[in-house]
């Protein structure tokens, strides 16, 4: 399905999302469930600090020469079969997508996860060309019967409970016997594997993303546990993978190395089940495979991106760890940032694809707490990257009035010292005065959002300049006494040196 | 016109042409000599030892290993297995030389089709090309003789691999692939680590998603 922009609400996504109790037990499982096998995983490889390094160098190294390797994989790709399109929008993607599947009539066209077709809206352009698109993946499998976005990149299905996805199953499989048994995640799997194998057998078309495509040999990389995009790309007659300018990478060493922290920051595992490189159509005595191979090598503003402060965003490679340890994603859900890519990572990429005015809010939603930075495989400096769109955001004027009237008042004092300090002892003080000796506040004028959800800790009596001066008196008065104590101790030896000679 | 207007843009914000030699000294340089990264020493074992890092890899991922002494004993460890599974003693594999030459006749009870799947069958029996100790994984190479459906559409998939095949590491498996195939690489190349799963109900671990439920490897001959 199109997921249609909702970024602009997430205050209003953000409150609904944290009342809605079937939402908060899902998002409760993310962290056991994700953070823990990550940090097993990792410290069991002595090399993977070395191995993140080295895949951010990788990244930025291809980045630089970006054009270079785009041809070379071009080159390759072609040379052995396969069919590269260019799209600089993504409506032209759209429209090289749905003319491969008309010039082959396709009625059904079965597809892998794919994030950038989520970017491009393919889904709803099919449907309404008469197309219909299956999703594979269990969890898109269940979103699309949900008519939902995903809600994690990795997860999409994440924010749902079995008791839901059962009562989809119901609806969307009413030809089964209503009396069979759902009530075991295991069953309901089964039932999806049952269904799914005849969409993926009858389908015109397989439609794949791309996690990377190798310019050394033209080929695209696949990653999935499931196989299913597997059966999606083997079984039909045409595959086209959809990808974007900055998967590619130059060898299959440097896709390996990239790969060792992939599915390790994912999902924990050593190696997710299936990685798959393909390479062109069926050759010649070929059992099976595709008759047709297609690239779609997809812009959509990244070139502009690579210009800009924001170039190390594209070296992302859609792992989710950035959301998986994300607080405030893992107090809202991935529906509230109200796009295809939530979290940290969507929290710096969506407003370079759809604008900061409408993805204003994003970078804002954040903690800055650092974990997305500290897990990132490619170590993309997440935190600055946000920084850099609350800059934007303020230079173009599209915070709220509120924002910038309190920002204006707070420059003024913090460039006059002489006013700061004696306006901040008296803010302290009598911020101290309303709390009492509780040592917290449950009320505070101009900060009812805050209190409203939690108290307010009441400040230190001192402020922090204050309380440094008394650190530094402190501390020299320690060291001149101890200064002392030493010329004490070195002329009491010298006398008693004197009184043995 | 959209390659040019992408290259174009890519171009303009790297602040390029695109003809600068040095550029392309680099990119050509790093695409013919492919150097490798860092490699995880895990591998770096003696074949025995690296045999058990496989099986013990692979056991994490839910996938099971039996040692053969020699391809004539590859017909009753797959009977075995069907068994033990409890299913018909049927399967499908590919027209790789190396399942040729196994002495299929004498394992009576068992049926053994070649070519690809359709989807109707149970199980079936590939050769892998190498394995690698580092995570369990198998990789497999497809071509006329060895189908690539044969990978994902039966319930249970048994792959057999030589002992000598087993590599600490991808690169060396890379190597040993560009020394075959040269400048022709295979159209799929498959990593397979362990069987199918997915965890998208519920974080819940289940096997058996839309690929195989079980994977067995038989390990032929000493390591």
């Amino acid at each position: 399905m199109t997921v249609q922009i909702a970024s602009p609400k997430f205050k209003s996504n953000a409150r609904a999302a944290l009342k809605d109790a079937q939402l908060q037990r899902a998002l409760g499982k993310v962290e056991q469930g994700f953070v823990g096998k990550r940090r097993m995983v990792a410290d069991r490889l002595p090399e993977f600090e070395a191995l993140r390094d080295l895949a951010r160098d990788i990244k930025d190294h291809t980045l630089a020469h970006l054009d270079l390797y785009l041809e070379a994989w071009e080159r390759r790709a072609t040379e052995q079969g396969g069919q590269v399109h260019w799209a600089a929008t993504a409506e032209d993607a759209r429209r090289i997508i749905l003319d491969i599947c008309k010039r082959r009539g396709a009625k059904t066209v079965t597809k892998g996860k794919s994030m950038i077709a989520e970017e491009i809206g393919l889904n709803d352009h099919l449907v309404e060309h008469g197309v219909t698109p299956v999703e594979t993946d269990l969890g898109e499998y269940i979103i699309q019967l949900r008519h939902e976005a995903p809600s994690h990149i990795i997860a999409p299905a994440i924010h749902l409970n079995k008791d839901q996805i059962e009562a989809d199953f119901r609806r969307a499989h009413a030809e089964l016997p209503p009396e069979r048994n759902l009530e075991e995640p295991a069953s309901l799997m089964a039932e999806a594997r049952a269904v799914l194998r005849e969409k993926f057998l009858a389908a015109d078309v397989g439609i794949t993303g791309a996690n990377f495509l190798i310019a050394e040999t033209g080929s695209s990389v696949i990653v999935t546990n499931e196989g299913n995009g597997d059966l999606t790309q083997t079984l039909p007659k045409v595959h086209i993978v959809l990808a974007s300018i900055e998967k590619v990478v130059p060898t299959l060493e440097d896709a390996t190395t990239i790969l060792r922290v992939l599915a390790r920051s994912a999902t924990g595992q050593e190696m997710s089940v299936y990685t798959t490189f393909s390479t062109g159509p069926r050759r010649e005595g070929d059992p099976d495979g595709p008759e047709e191979y297609h690239v779609v090598i997809l812009d959509n503003g990244r070139s502009s991106t690579l210009g800009g402060k924001f170039r190390e965003m594209l070296r992302c490679i859609r792992c989710g760890a950035c959301m998986n340890h994300c607080p405030v994603y893992a107090a809202v859900g991935g529906h509230a940032y109200g796009w295809v890519y939530p979290g940290p990572m969507g929290a710096v990429l969506t407003p370079s694809l759809i604008g900061i005015d409408k993805a204003g809010h994003l970078p804002n939603a954040s903690t800055f707490c650092g974990r997305c930075e500290e897990v990132c495989p490619v170590r993309i400096p997440l935190p600055k990257l946000m920084r850099h769109w609350r800059e934007r955001e303020f230079e173009r004027h599209l915070s709220p009035a509120t924002v910038r009237w309190g920002l204006g008042f707070w420059a003024f004092f913090a460039r006059r010292p002489w006013l700061y300090r004696p306006a901040t002892r008296l803010a302290m003080k009598t911020l101290a005065r309303f709390g009492g000796r509780r040592g917290r506040m449950h009320w505070l004028p101009l900060a009812g959002s805050w209190t409203r959800h939690r108290d307010f800790p009441v400040p230190e009596r001192d402020t922090f300049q204050a309380q440094w001066k008394k650190r530094l008196k402190a501390e020299a008065k320690q060291k001149a006494e101890a200064e002392a104590a030493a010329r004490e101790a070195e002329k009491a030896e010298e006398k008693a040196r004197e009184n043995v000679t | 016109m959209s390659r040019d207007l992408i290259l174009g843009s890519i171009r303009r914000s790297l602040g390029v042409t695109g003809t600068e030699a040095p550029r392309r000294t680099v990119t050509n340089d790093r695409l013919s000599r492919h150097p490798r990264g860092v490699v995880p020493e895990r591998g770096a074992l003696s074949p025995r030892k690296r045999l058990n890092l496989f099986r013990d890899m692979l056991a994490e991922a839910n996938g099971t290993l039996q040692e053969v002494a020699s391809p004539d004993d590859v017909p009753a460890a797959v009977a075995d297995y069907l068994r033990s599974k409890n299913l018909p003693l049927e399967i499908r594999r590919g027209a790789d030389p190396r399942l040729e030459a196994i002495p299929w006749q004498n394992e009576k009870a068992l049926e053994v089709s070649v070519g690809r799947s359709d989807g109707r069958q149970l199980a079936a029996v590939s050769h892998a090309f190498k394995a690698v100790a580092e995570t369990g994984t198998l990789v497999l190479v497809s071509g006329p003789d060895n189908p690539t459906t044969l990978n994902f559409l039966p319930e249970h998939h048994i792959v057999v691999v030589d002992a000598k095949d087993v590599a600490g590491d991808y690169e060396t498996v890379w190597d040993a692939l560009r020394k075959k195939v040269g400048k022709h690489f295979p159209r799929t190349v498959n990593w397979i680590t362990g069987a199918s799963r997915s965890a998208d109900i519920e974080q819940v671990l289940l096997h058996g998603a839309h690929g195989p439920k079980g994977l067995h490897v038989l390990v032929v001959g000493r390591p």
